[in-house]
Order: structure tokens, then C-alpha cells, then sequence
């Protein structure tokens, strides 16, 4: 099963180079076990933009933006037998930001891809 | 049984099954690494491999109790590296060997927790020599495949058991013995290189490539672990390449795995029916295997392995994929690749399927030319798509008669009921289109 890993923080801030080592390490370990497809840390909104439909209307937002609750940082793809195993590997990469980020909060989503 | 309320359903209800599970898998992720570190120390995988299962009793006693630890794989391998103590001093250091590896444990053991990060630096070096174990030529080929599969991907008995459609008992049967011959044949635990690597990594590849296709040519029926074989073989192949990444044939048999795969979704229909390659609905082709199939297609060449078995077969299936429809199918390509292929790997199944290719590249003349030059062929004597396939191209080319009489017996010799019932259909067709001149 495939799932998307989604980090989200409502502050936002660089990993330490303690946690950057740790998610390295992790990364990598997770590539060789075959497990890992892809993953990819996100700049903040401000590099991008926002383009909704809101009452038929469709709009480009360009900034300057109201920092939403919950910003994303960044996603991982991973390949793996189970939800259980999926969790087990969330787990496993917030105890990784708990260890070497005090003082962080955040939440790992864990969603499996529609399809096979 | 009362029905479970789902708002307090984590802590209240929670089934011993549904904590076991989770243990199982936290289990899973560590395995591999257990494996090798233990087998790095004891230089005997399958004492490894035991202690490695005796890490996971152990878990699945205790943490129910305790909750996962915050370091699940630190808790497991300390575990994992008591045991291997207790289980050398049981044997009371019989052998000198025994008592320098205990000796350097016991320092390894006091020198916790900081045991990871040595490991954590030569991981692919440690997978590639248990790939490389598990996967050895003294094995046969089953035992092999059981072998990686428990050993690589973490699969229990019962797991292997149910994706071979094997009893149980057999396949437990076929792992210890496959692990006393291991540990009797005293193999050294290491890389094999140059001459001797390339050698070994074709008996790992063979594996893998066993593993997908008992998963992946039965793809109906009710069970659903099948699938699970494509997916560890791709795994494996994965590893495969993040471990070996120079070699071209691991990114070769990597892009044959993930562009047939990419094709999952399309081969069954609704009931469970296969359908045929020029039937399929492409849109439901996963793009992103493809492309991570073109992607590694693409690194076997750059090594300098086009001309490898597996990259060609890839190329072949690359074709497909690329094609927007079935009419967009470059056929002279595939003939191409098909005849570079068939002097690679000499075969009368494969000249068969070249014989497809130029049929539609060419038109069906050119290709019942190979066919008949098959026909004396001993291997393919019994092989119903010979006369499958000649019936086809004796169709096209007007020549219904024979077209019939070809298609009868590709139906007399077809095994499977499905193939012989299309045959059947197909000498009908044949019979009708004659009569009807």
C-alpha cells in the first residue's frame, strides 16, 4: 500500500542541524530498505500562492497571507505492507523530532492513496 | 458481542490481534537491521535470524504491558544482543571463535546506547551481504525465495506458506533446511566482488524475479497475499538498487518490475477477469511507477547495460507504456529488442514473441515465416501458444482452414481453462469465416 505522510506545524521553523542528521539517517535508511519513495521539504507559502474557487469564483492569491493554523511543511511517500506499519514509521519519524527539536509541535498525517 | 463504541474505541477496545499487529510492524521496520548486526558479531545468519524472532517474542510479551518504547529499535536489538550472549554461553564457549565474539559484545554492551550510529553508517553494505546470503547458489531456487522473503522482507511462515500456495509445514520444513545448509556450508559472511559478484547477483535477481512473477501471473482469484509478492519483490528490488547501485542489471530488473506493475489495476476487471494487454484502460496505468520504471530503465543504460536481459525485457515493456493507445505501439522497436534479446538469452519462447512483434510490425506473412521455422522446435512441442500464435497470423493473412485446425490444437494443449475456452472461440471464428466465403 502506498501512503502520503504529511507534516504540519502551527510554528513553523528550520529543523535543527541535530534533527536535519537524524531525518538524513532515517531517510536513508528508509531508501535502501526500499520502502521510501519520495520525500521533499516545502518553502513557506509566501514562495507560492494560493489559487481557490470560493462562491463560483475562482482567484489568485499572491500574498499577503493570513498565516493559517496549520502550515505544511513537508510530505513523504512511502511503500508499505500495512496501516500498522505505516503508523510504526510515523511513530518513529515524530520521536526523531521530540528527541532533537524541543519545543516543536506538529502533527505527521498518515493517508493512504486511493487505488491499489 | 456488544458493539464497540467507536469514540473510545483506541484505548477501550483495542484487540490483543490489533496490538500485535502494531508490535509485528514496528518489528518489520527493525528486522533487517537486527539481522545484520547480529550477523555481522555471529557470523552465522541463520543463529541470527533466530535471535532476531526471539527479539520479536520478547516485544510482543513485554509491550503490551509497557506500551512501545520511545526507541522500539534500540529496546530490540539490546534484546536481540542478550540473547546472542546467553545463547553462547549456554553453549559454553565451546569454540575460541565464540569467546572473542563474546568478549567483544560484552564491550559493545557497555558501550550502549551509541551502538546505532556505527551500524547506521554501512547498512547497504551489511543488506547487501544478507541479500547476498539468503540468496546463495548452494540454495535452490525455493529455498532461496523463502529464504529472502522471511530473512529480507520480514514474512512469517504462514505469510511465504499462503503467498506460494504451499502447506505451511513445507515451507517451514524448506527454511531450516535451507538455514542448516547455510550454517553447515561455513560460507564466509561477506561481499563477494568483482567476477564472483556479478556471478552471485544474477542468483539474487533470478530470485527476486520469481517472487514478482508468482505474484504477479496470478493475478485473480480470492487471494489477496498474491499482490503482497509483487510488492515485497519490488521492495527487494529497491534495496537492490540502493545497495548495488552500479550494477545495470538491478536497475534493469527494477524497471522490468515497476513498468509491469504500473499495470496492475488495468488487468483485472470488475469480476476478477483478466483483461489482455490491447484491452486494457491505460488511464488506470500508475504513472508514477511507470516513471520510476523509465527512470531506472533509463540509469541501466547509462551503466552500460541496454543489452542486459533484464533492461531488454524492460525496454520491450517500456514500449507499451509509453504507447497512448495499443495502435501507438512502436511494433518495430519491440521486434528489435525482441531479436537482441533472443541472442542474449537464445530461447524459442522468446523468437515466439519476436515472431508477435514482427507480425504487426511487418504484417502477418513475416511473421508466420519465424513461427514455421519453429514448429520442429522440441521445447516448444507441447507450448499452446505456438500453435496459438500461428493460428493468429494464418487468420490475418485469410487462411481460415488452417487458422481452425491451429487453433484446436493450441486448445487441445492449452492447461488453463480460460486460454482453452479463447482458443475454442477462436477456431469457431475461424470455422465461420471459411464457411462464409
Amino acid at each position: 500500500m502506498r501512503f502520503m505522510y504529511i507534516v504540519t506545524s502551527p510554528s513553523p521553523a528550520h529543523p535543527t542541524p541535530a534533527l536535519l542528521e537524524a531525518m538524513h539517517k532515517l531517510s536513508d535508511r528508509e531508501i535502501k530498505a526500499g520502502r521510501m519513495l519520495d520525500n521533499g521539504g516545502l518553502m513557506p507559502l509566501s514562495t507560492g500562492a494560493r489559487v481557490r474557487i470560493a462562491d463560483g469564483e475562482l482567484s489568485v492569491i499572491d500574498g499577503p497571507f493570513v498565516e493559517a493554523k496549520e502550515m505544511i511543511g513537508g510530505y513523504a511517500i512511502f511503500e508499505l505492507r500495512d496501516k500498522e506499519e505505516a503508523v510504526a514509521m510515523a511513530v518513529e519519524f515524530m520521536q526523531l523530532h521530540k528527541d532533537h527539536m524541543p519545543g516543536w509541535d506538529g502533527t505527521c498525517e498518515v493517508r493512504a492513496f486511493a487505488g491499489p | 458481542m456488544p458493539v464497540p463504541d467507536n469514540s473510545t474505541r483506541p484505548a477501550a477496545s483495542a484487540t490483543e490481534a490489533d496490538a500485535h499487529r502494531s508490535i509485528i510492524a514496528v518489528w518489520r521496520v527493525e528486522q533487517p537491521r537486527l539481522i545484520t548486526s547480529l550477523a555481522r558479531m555471529l557470523r552465522d545468519v541463520p543463529l541470527a535470524e533466530d535471535l532476531t524472532q526471539e527479539a520479536l517474542l520478547a516485544a510482543l510479551e513485554h509491550w503490551p504491558a509497557t506500551g512501545v518504547p520511545d526507541r522500539p529499535g534500540a529496546w530490540l536489538m539490546a534484546t536481540a544482543k542478550r540473547r546472542a550472549l546467553d545463547h553462547l554461553r549456554r553453549r559454553k564457549m565451546l569454540a575460541r571463535k565464540h569467546d572473542i565474539v563474546a568478549r567483544d559484545m560484552e564491550q559493545e554492551q557497555q558501550a550502549m546506547p551509541d551502538f546505532d550510529a556505527a551500524l547506521d553508517d554501512n547498512i547497504g553494505d551489511e543488506m547487501l551481504r544478507l541479500v547476498f546470503t539468503a540468496c546463495h547458489p548452494v540454495l535452490s531456487r525455493e529455498a532461496r525465495a523463502a529464504l529472502a522473503l522471511r530473512m529480507i522482507c520480514g514474512l512469517t511462515t504462514g505469510e511465504i506458506a499462503r503467498a506460494f500456495l504451499t502447506p505451511e509445514p513445507t515451507i517451514a520444513q524448506r527454511i531450516t533446511r535451507a538455514k542448516r545448509t547455510l550454517s553447515e556450508s561455513g560460507l564466509a559472511y561477506e561481499t563477494p566482488r568483482g567476477e564472483e559478484l556479478a556471478k552471485r547477483l544474477r542468483s539474487v535477481l533470478e530470485v527476486v524475479y520469481l517472487i514478482f512473477n508468482e505474484g504477479y501471473t496470478a493475478a485473480h482469484g480470492p487471494d489477496w497475499l498474491r499482490p503482497q509478492l509483487c510488492h515485497e519483490a519490488l521492495r527487494m528490488g529497491r534495496v537492490l538498487i540502493a545497495i548495488a547501485p552500479l550494477e545495470p542489471e538491478a536497475h534493469g530488473l527494477l524497471a522490468l518490475m515497476e513498468l509491469n506493475a504500473s499495470r496492475t489495476a488495468a488487468r483485472t476487471d470488475e469480476a476478477g477477469e483478466p483483461v489482455l494487454l490491447p484491452d486494457q484502460n491505460r488511464a488506470l496505468w500508475d504513472r508514477l511507477q511507470i516513471r520510476r520504471g523509465l527512470q531506472a530503465l533509463a540509469r541501466a543504460r547509462e551503466l552500460g547495460g541496454a543489452g542486459g536481459p533484464y533492461a531488454l525485457q524492460a525496454a520491450i515493456v517500456a514500449c507499451h507504456a509509453e504507447a497512448d493507445t495499443a495502435t501507438d505501439t512502436n511494433w518495430t522497436r519491440i521486434a528489435g529488442l525482441y531479436a537482441a534479446l533472443a541472442t542474449a538469452v537464445p530461447s524459442p519462447v522468446i523468437e515466439l514473441n519476436r515472431a508477435v512483434a514482427v507480425g504487426m510490425a511487418e504484417g502477418p506473412a513475416a511473421g508466420l515465416a519465424i513461427v514455421d521455422r519453429l514448429t520442429g522446435e522440441p521445447a516448444l512441442k507441447a507450448y499452446h501458444l505456438l500453435p496459438g500464435v500461428r493460428g493468429d497470423l494464418l487468420h490475418k493473412l485469410g487462411r481460415f482452414t488452417e487458422a481452425r485446425v491451429a487453433f484446436e490444437a493450441a486448445a487441445a494443449l492449452a492447461g488453463n481453462q480460460r486460454e482453452r475456452e479463447l482458443m475454442k472461440r477462436r477456431a469457431a471464428e475461424a470455422a465461420g469465416a471459411s464457411r462464409a466465403r
